[in-house]
């Protein structure tokens, strides 16, 4: 299935920050069933992430701050390549950067090693300066992703925060800017206290909500993307089933991105897509395409 | 789940650089070999194997470890765990050498606990850089214990491995090791010369990240297996032609060569 650019081998994405520090980790999700991986997200120098605790399960989901820990894009180049050389799915290559310039720089390195898409991470909730720090704000992402979308010679997606009062203006910048698809949502701003010590439970005190209390919230966005743009929507936020998947996909994405629930079965993958598959023979349609933003002509 | 929120009970000072932190938090369904995440409120979180049900066996290496030598009875940490894959228990019928180096012997103390309470035959190789360095000889005392020195202040003057070079390995039915990634790589190599590395468990340490199983930090080439999920304890089998030995990645990921 040829989806924003690039042939995706199942609706069911490896979402970034997971599993992806390594090309070994990669392709192993790639085995697990992944229909295409996206990597930890890359900068332009190598950085170390917060302190821990950076990733705690809650009662309703996760919550973390990694702090956008990565090798840098030299380094991480041999990482591509050894992902690219033990798999057959395509391979998004992550990056992020303060302003357009180290976002184009980061790209431009990464070339060498030949990911398939990049996507831009204007998202992160907890990197001051990086990610949603960049990502509120609509003229910076289309800055941002024209100056990416001139440099690369690949498809550009651009992976958008829910923190925010209206995501359709972020979105409308991505694709005016030539993105090839936005892909939403990152995590949603949260806190977690430890009430016996008083102690926030992240290093970073704050960071971001992911799992199954974040779902609602971007079926909604994911909702007033495809309503508000003509470029394809991935749909991310708390998919742990295959339901989960469909839901985010009548709401108009055309593949869905999984994270946080690798915790509990690496093999998700496989089993997502093909729940996917058993779903569209029960009510006779063809392909995942079929049922894209179904939910939108129900009125 | 959350950090529970643990007193420290009790503290015994094992070395001048090693301390033992007892909790009033039990671990009671914990595996040998699997570790917790402790937090030190304000500072870090770090992986620790449990030493005992209720106790972690902590080295002074770094900001997380030094903060917690300034703590005293009564003071909290944060625990998260059991997490990982701990040792396989021998059963009762087979025979066990223990292979531990350094602060190496926390990970493998309880588990010869166990062996004991069943009275499983056993043989330690400890070692330590010197005498005063040499952990929990007294829980490995249930069967013979060679002790080697790197000065030479008790036991063998030398490494476990030139004990091991030395021992008829055919004899055990599992082997399990722990220390410094360097001794046992040097162990690894040993025993794979023999073919006895498939019967021999290894608990690894790794940057640790998450330490749930998901951001991927801890990976090891050449097949992405999680140090802090799929691990720490992994069997030499699974560690042939892999990174084991040869390099670790930091914080950012970058790679440093052993």
């Amino acid at each position: 299935m040829k989806i924003a650019g690039i042939e995706l081998k199942n609706p069911t994405i490896l979402a970034s920050g997971i599993m992806g520090t390594t090309g070994a980790a990669l392709a192993r999700m790639s085995r697990n069933g992944a229909g295409a991986v996206v990597t930890k997200s890359i900068g332009p120098v190598p950085n170390k992430g917060h302190n821990n605790p950076s990733m705690v399960e809650l009662e309703c989901g996760y919550i973390n701050a990694m702090g956008l820990p990565n090798p840098s894009y030299p380094g991480f180049c041999e990482e591509i390549k050894i992902a690219k050389s033990k798999m057959d799915a395509p391979l998004i290559a992550s990056i992020f950067g303060g302003d357009a310039g180290e976002f184009t720089e980061v790209a431009k390195g990464l070339l060498s090693s030949k990911p398939d898409c990049f996507e831009l991470n204007v998202s992160c909730p907890h990197a001051e300066g990086y990610g949603a720090s960049v990502g509120t704000d609509p003229e910076l992402v289309h800055e941002i992703t024209a100056s990416v979308v001139d440099a690369v010679d690949v498809p550009v997606w651009v992976k958008l925060t829910p923190n925010v009062t209206d995501i359709t203006p972020i979105g409308r910048a991505a694709e005016s800017a030539g993105a090839s698809a936005v892909v939403a949502i990152n995590t949603v701003r949260g806190m977690a206290i430890d009430i016996h010590s008083g102690y926030p439970i992240l290093g970073n005190r704050f960071g971001g909500l992911s799992g199954p209390a974040v779902k609602p919230v971007a079926v909604k966005c994911v909702y007033d993307l495809y309503e508000a743009l003509d470029i394809p929507v991935i749909g991310v936020g708390g998919i742990t089933c295959p339901e989960d998947a469909i839901e985010m996909i009548l709401a108009g994405a055309r593949a869905v991105e999984i994270g946080s629930a690798v915790h509990d079965d690496v093999q998700i993958f496989e089993k997502i897509s093909k729940g996917i598959d058993i779903y569209l023979q029960k009510y006779g349609y063809s392909k995942t395409e079929d049922i894209t933003g179904l939910s939108h002509e129900m009125i | 789940m959350r950090p529970i929120h643990s007193k420290i009970t009790e503290i015994t000072e094992e070395s001048p650089n090693v301390r033992t932190f007892f909790f009033d938090t039990q671990f009671d369904e914990a595996i040998p070999g699997q570790f917790v995440m402790v937090w030190v409120h304000g500072t870090d979180e770090v992986p620790m194997t449990l030493s005992g049900k209720n106790s972690i066996t902590v080295q002074k290496v770094g900001d997380a470890t030094s903060r917690m030598f300034e703590l005293g009875i009564g003071d909290h940490m944060g625990l998260r765990g059991p997490f990982g894959r701990g040792f396989t228990i021998p059963k009762k019928d087979e025979k066990v050498l223990f292979i531990a180096g350094g602060v190496g012997a926390a990970p493998i103390a309880p588990l010869a606990d166990i062996v004991k309470a069943r009275g499983i035959e056993t043989h330690t190789i400890l070692g330590s850089r010197s005498c005063d360095e040499l952990l929990f000889r007294e829980r490995f005392a249930c069967g013979r214990v060679d002790i080697t020195t790197d000065d030479g202040s008790e036991g063998r003057n030398g490494f476990v491995t030139d004990q091991l070079a030395e021992t008829d390995t055919s004899y055990y039915d599992r082997i399990y090791v722990c220390g410094p990634e360097i001794m046992m790589y040097k162990v690894f190599e040993i025993l794979e010369a023999r073919n006895g590395h498939v019967k021999t468990e290894f608990s690894l340490h790794r940057y640790f990240k998450c330490g749930i199983g998901v951001c991927g930090a801890c990976g090891m080439d050449p097949d992405g297996l999680r140090v802090c999920r799929d691990g720490p304890v992994f069997n030499g089998g699974e560690l042939e032609g892999s990174e084991f030995g040869h390099y670790e990645r930091d914080s950012s990921g970058c790679k440093y060569h052993f």
